[in-house]
């Protein structure tokens, strides 16, 4: 399996992972070590930034996660400039997993409100990651801005329902010059193995492990499904035919000529 | 606003069509993908008691989805037992003969430094009604002192104008919690027969002000016991519905206060038995799946233990109903009696034992700002 490269850094994992709806700190720590993955995202209003004994990051001292602080409860733009510069100075990391979704619901990114604070974001020499729609068009405007890869969603963030943007993420995928991250909407294996299939760089998983009964399990099962996925992107997919070949009866009567 | 909305709903009408569901409807509104206002009817109906079991695995399971496996944890912090208002369930309730006190300054930071020491990061402030004490005047210069130490401040006081909220909300008020009480408009005028909150409308037309204002969160609810139950908590999915169409960058829960026993008090006109709360609050969670339901320590320790899992989403524990109660002065007179007295601790340490993390910290109070 080909590393992916993100702003420099290097990843042998393609699963990226959240850290939140675990019943528990330790659970969550194990987890997250048994599914291999090198870039764990913490929500800055669940953390403490300034208390090294806080209860989730004091579980995340392991030297293969690497933090991706997200914005998630930012309903604006310059809220988000703000809350990834705290994050900044407290974790000592410039990369910052940008969520504003100000309707609280169905958790949905503001495309607007995404692209200004991508833009702010990279002037300040942060490596962004924006979470937002399945939209090729805002993807490539904010790959102009500068960020460091896009997050497409898959489907509404908690409803494991899969790809249900499937049509446009195969756009996103073949116009991009930056890695593309599947998150959000993930709820099995079988979706995470698709995405990679179909060429995602990466995908993030968080309330699928969560949430399952076993989420140490659930983490080996998705680090299964990602590298299959990844490899069978990589040797090449055999095309799908709906029928058997037997003949070409609008052609071949050029071999009779 | 939501009272061009209520004005076009007759009580009786409502508690009809409530009372009239049956079996058939309760079945539709389990297996709907998404569910209606009037499947919430069928779901909180009598028809629907036979159906709690499978409620309660609906429900439980569309918390888990949502929410994981956490319970958020909060502590009131009541600031002031004044109150000019007579309301005929309340322990302030003006006509009752009590020593009044609300909290300086100083003794604010005294509460403070108890209840971080339990290690709580959500406070809910609480006073009562009475405008030279506690008035926005109040709430500006307490709020700058209380802001630097918690992550999150709500507040459920009294009604305000949409000005004092935009004042409010950028010293660090992030959630107002304002129940109508009731929604019987002629109940509502009994049991309020004195003071600014005997003005209905006024208080029915609060959450749209906090709207307009921008707040983050704010809390809805009826105090269970007052009226029919069922049709009050119809007009309060009503009024959640509307609200949510309105003002969509705003989170919304909803508690469920049962009249509690306190000093001079009345008995409830009407009685919710267990089984008929776990309905209601199922009934909330199949009706929206990212409604923060809340659940105080007026309900006992056994039954707020099965509560966990049946979707609630937030608790308050070791919670104290009087001014100074948690070190100033402990013997001030109490708004009601709570019934499940154990520690912040124990809870988080009961909550651990069904599988689920205490969650203290859960906004920023770097947000909004």
């Amino acid at each position: 399996m080909q590393p992916l490269v993100i702003a420099g850094k290097t990843f042998h994992s393609r699963l990226f992972t959240g850290t939140g709806k675990f019943s528990s700190a330790a659970l969550m720590e194990a987890a997250l070590l048994e599914s291999g993955s090198e870039l764990v995202t913490v929500a800055l209003k669940r953390v403490d930034m300034y208390d090294q004994g806080d209860d989730i990051l004091s579980h995340l001292h392991h030297p293969q996660f690497n933090l991706l602080p997200n914005t998630s409860g930012v309903r604006t733009a310059k809220e988000a400039v703000y809350a990834a510069q705290l994050a900044r100075e407290a974790l000592e990391t410039n990369w910052v997993k940008l969520e504003i979704h100000p309707d609280p619901r169905y958790l949905l990114p503001d495309p607007i409100e995404t692209l200004a604070a991508a833009e702010e974001l990279v002037k300040l020499g942060f490596v962004v990651l924006p979470y937002i729609h399945a939209d090729p068009v805002l993807c490539k405007r904010l790959e102009d801005v500068g960020t460091a890869a896009v997050m497409p969603l898959g489907a509404p963030i908690g409803s494991n329902k899969g790809l249900k943007t499937f049509d446009f993420l195969e756009i996103i995928i073949a116009q991009s010059n930056v890695p593309v991250i599947v998150d959000a909407g993930i709820g099995a294996p079988s979706h995470a193995a698709l995405a990679m299939e179909m060429g995602a760089d990466a995908v993030l998983v968080n309330t699928a492990i969560a949430v399952a009964n076993d989420p140490v399990g659930m983490a080996r099962a998705f680090k299964q499904a990602v590298i299959a996925g990844r490899q069978a992107y990589e040797s090449g997919l055999a095309t799908t035919q709906l029928h058997a070949q037997a003949s070409s009866p609008l052609t071949a009567f050029l071999d009779e000529l | 606003m939501f009272t061009n909305i209520f004005s076009q709903y007759d009580w009786d009408q409502v508690k009809a069509a409530i009372y009239s569901k049956t079996a058939t409807d309760v079945e539709r509104a389990l297996t709907a993908n998404r569910r209606s206002l009037d499947d919430f009817a069928a779901l909180i109906s009598p028809a629907a008691a036979p159906y709690l079991e499978q409620m309660a695995n609906i429900s439980h399971q569309l918390t888990l989805q949502r929410f994981g496996n956490t319970m958020q944890l909060y502590i009131p912090m009541y600031l002031s037992n004044e109150c000019q208002n007579i309301c005929t369930y309340c322990g302030f309730s003006l006509h009752n003969k009590i020593a009044r006190r609300t909290l300086t300054a100083a003794e604010i930071l005294q509460e403070t430094a108890a209840i971080k020491a339990m290690g709580f990061e959500h406070v809910l402030l609480v006073t009562g009604e009475a405008q030279q004490y506690v008035g926005i005047d109040y709430f500006k210069k307490i709020l700058p002192i209380l802001q630097p130490h918690f992550s999150n401040i709500s507040m459920e006081v009294q009604p305000m104008e949409e000005e004092d909220y935009k004042a409010l909300i950028p010293l660090g008020l992030h959630a107002v919690l304002v129940y109508q009480e009731t929604y019987h408009q002629a109940d509502y005028k009994l049991h309020h027969p004195k003071g600014k909150k005997s003005n209905f409308n006024y208080r029915l037309e609060t959450p749209d002000r906090l709207g307009k204002a921008g707040i983050h969160k704010m809390g809805l609810g009826v105090l269970i016991g007052l009226e029919d139950w069922r049709t009050d908590s119809f007009f309060t999915a009503l009024h959640l519905d509307y609200l949510q169409r309105t003002y969509w960058k705003t989170r919304y829960s909803i508690s469920f206060p049962r009249l509690r026993p306190f000093s001079g008090g009345l008995p409830p006109k009407v009685e919710m038995n267990n089984r008929e709360l776990v309905q209601l609050i199922c009934a909330y969670r199949l009706f929206s799946q990212e409604l923060e339901l809340s659940m105080s320590t007026r309900e006992e320790e056994h039954f707020r233990n099965h509560l966990v899992k049946l979707g609630v989403t937030a608790m308050s524990a070791g919670s104290k109903t009087n001014p100074g109660g948690y070190v100033v002065d402990r013997q001030s007179l109490e708004q009601f009696e709570i019934s499940d007295e154990r520690s912040a601790g124990e809870i988080a340490t009961m909550l651990q034992q069904q599988g689920y993390e205490a969650v203290w910290k859960d906004w920023d109070k770097s947000f909004g700002q």
